[in-house]
C-alpha cells in the first residue's frame, strides 16, 4: 500500500468523522428544542394545576372524564412508541422496507390517538362543556389540545419522512431526521404520562 | 458502517429486547394507577394520589432509559446535562406557580 493511498484513506476518514459530528450536532440541537418544548408544557401544566378547581358551577373532572376511554388512548400511544422503536432497529439494519412498514404502523396508532382525542373534544363541546364553560375547561382544552397538536405535527412529519425515505432511501440525512422524529415521538409519550396522571387520574380522584 | 449511524451525541439506540422491556414495564406502570381509580377499593385518596404520582415518575424514567436511551455514558453527558437543567426549570415553574397561587388565594380570602 503506497503512502498516497494511506493519505487518501485518512482524509476520507476525517471527512466521514466530520460528517458524523455534523449529524450528531443536529440531533443534539433537536434535543435542546425538546427541552424548550418541555418548558412550554410545564407552563401549561402549572396553569392547569392552578385552575383545576375553578369549575364556575360547571362540570368537574369526575363528571366528564371516562378513564377506560383515556386508557385506550394511552395504549395507542404506548403501542406507537414501541413500533417506532422497531422502525429505528430496522434503520440500524439498513432495511428500508421494514422502516417504512413500522413507520406506517406507528402512523396508524398515532392517527387513532388523534381521532379518539378529537372525538372526546367534540363530545365535550357538544354537551356544552367547551373551553368557554369554565377556567378548568379552558386550561384542560389548552393543555390536552397542545399535546394533541404536537402529535398531529409528528404525524405530518412522519408522513413526509415516509415519502422521503421511500424515494431517497435511508440516506444519512434521512437517518438524522428519523432519529429526531424518534426523540420527538417518545418525548410526546412522556408528556402524555404527565397528562393522564395530572389531568385524568387526579381529575377523578 | 455506512447507513449513516447517528449515535454519538444526541441519542443512542436500543435493541428489540430493551424496547420490549420498556414496553412491558410501561404497561404495568400504566395499568396499575388506572386500575386503582377505575375499580372501587378501600384505599384512602391520599394513598392513591401518592401511588399514581410515584408510578408516573417511575414510568417517565422507564421511557427515558428504554425509549430515549438516556444513560451515563460520555456521549450522552450533554443531553443529560440539558435535561437535568430543564427539570430544574420545570420544578421552579410548576412548584413556584402553585406556591404563589395557593398563597394568593389564601390572602384573598377565597378559602
Amino acid at each position: 500500500m503506497s503512502s498516497q493511498t494511506l493519505k487518501t484513506q485518512h482524509a476520507h476518514a476525517d471527512e466521514h468523522e466530520h460528517h458524523h459530528d455534523a449529524e450528531s450536532t443536529k440531533v443534539f440541537g433537536f434535543w435542546i428544542y425538546l427541552m424548550t418544548d418541555l418548558i412550554l408544557f410545564a407552563t401549561l401544566f402549572a396553569t392547569y394545576a392552578v385552575l383545576s378547581t375553578s369549575f364556575a358551577g360547571g362540570p368537574t373532572g369526575k363528571d366528564i372524564f371516562e378513564l377506560d376511554y383515556v386508557l385506550g388512548e394511552t395504549f395507542l400511544l404506548l403501542f406507537s412508541s414501541i413500533t417506532y422503536g422497531f422502525a429505528m432497529i430496522a434503520q440500524h439494519k439498513g432495511d428500508k422496507q421494514a422502516v417504512l412498514r413500522w413507520l406506517g404502523i406507528t402512523f396508524l396508532f398515532g392517527l387513532g390517538f388523534i381521532v379518539m382525542e378529537i372525538n372526546e373534544f367534540h363530545h365535550l363541546i357538544h354537551e356544552g362543556f367547551g373551553p368557554d364553560r369554565s377556567a378548568f375547561l379552558s386550561a384542560f382544552f389548552t393543555l390536552v389540545g397542545t399535546h394533541g397538536l404536537h402529535v398531529t405535527c409528528g404525524l405530518i412529519w412522519m408522513a413526509v419522512l415516509m415519502a422521503q425515505i421511500s424515494t431517497k432511501g435511508l440516506t444519512t440525512t434521512n437517518n438524522t431526521r428519523l432519529m429526531c422524529l424518534s426523540l420527538f415521538w417518545h418525548f410526546l409519550d412522556i408528556v402524555w404520562i404527565c397528562v393522564f396522571t395530572v389531568v385524568y387520574l387526579m381529575g377523578v380522584l | 458502517m455506512s447507513h449513516g449511524h447517528v449515535e454519538r451525541a444526541g441519542a443512542g439506540h436500543g435493541s428489540v429486547k430493551s424496547y420490549l422491556i420498556g414496553f412491558v414495564l410501561s404497561v404495568i406502570l400504566t395499568v396499575i394507577p388506572f386500575g386503582l381509580l377505575m375499580f372501587p377499593n378501600e384505599l384512602a385518596s391520599s394513598t392513591i394520589l401518592a401511588t399514581i404520582l410515584v408510578f408516573a415518575v417511575v414510568q417517565i424514567v422507564v421511557h427515558l432509559v428504554y425509549f430515549l436511551h438516556m444513560n451515563t455514558s460520555s456521549e450522552q453527558s450533554w443531553n443529560v446535562t440539558a435535561f437535568i437543567f430543564t427539570v430544574l426549570i420545570l420544578a421552579i415553574v410548576v412548584v413556584g406557580s402553585l406556591w404563589v397561587m395557593f398563597h394568593l388565594n389564601h390572602n384573598m380570602m377565597r378559602h
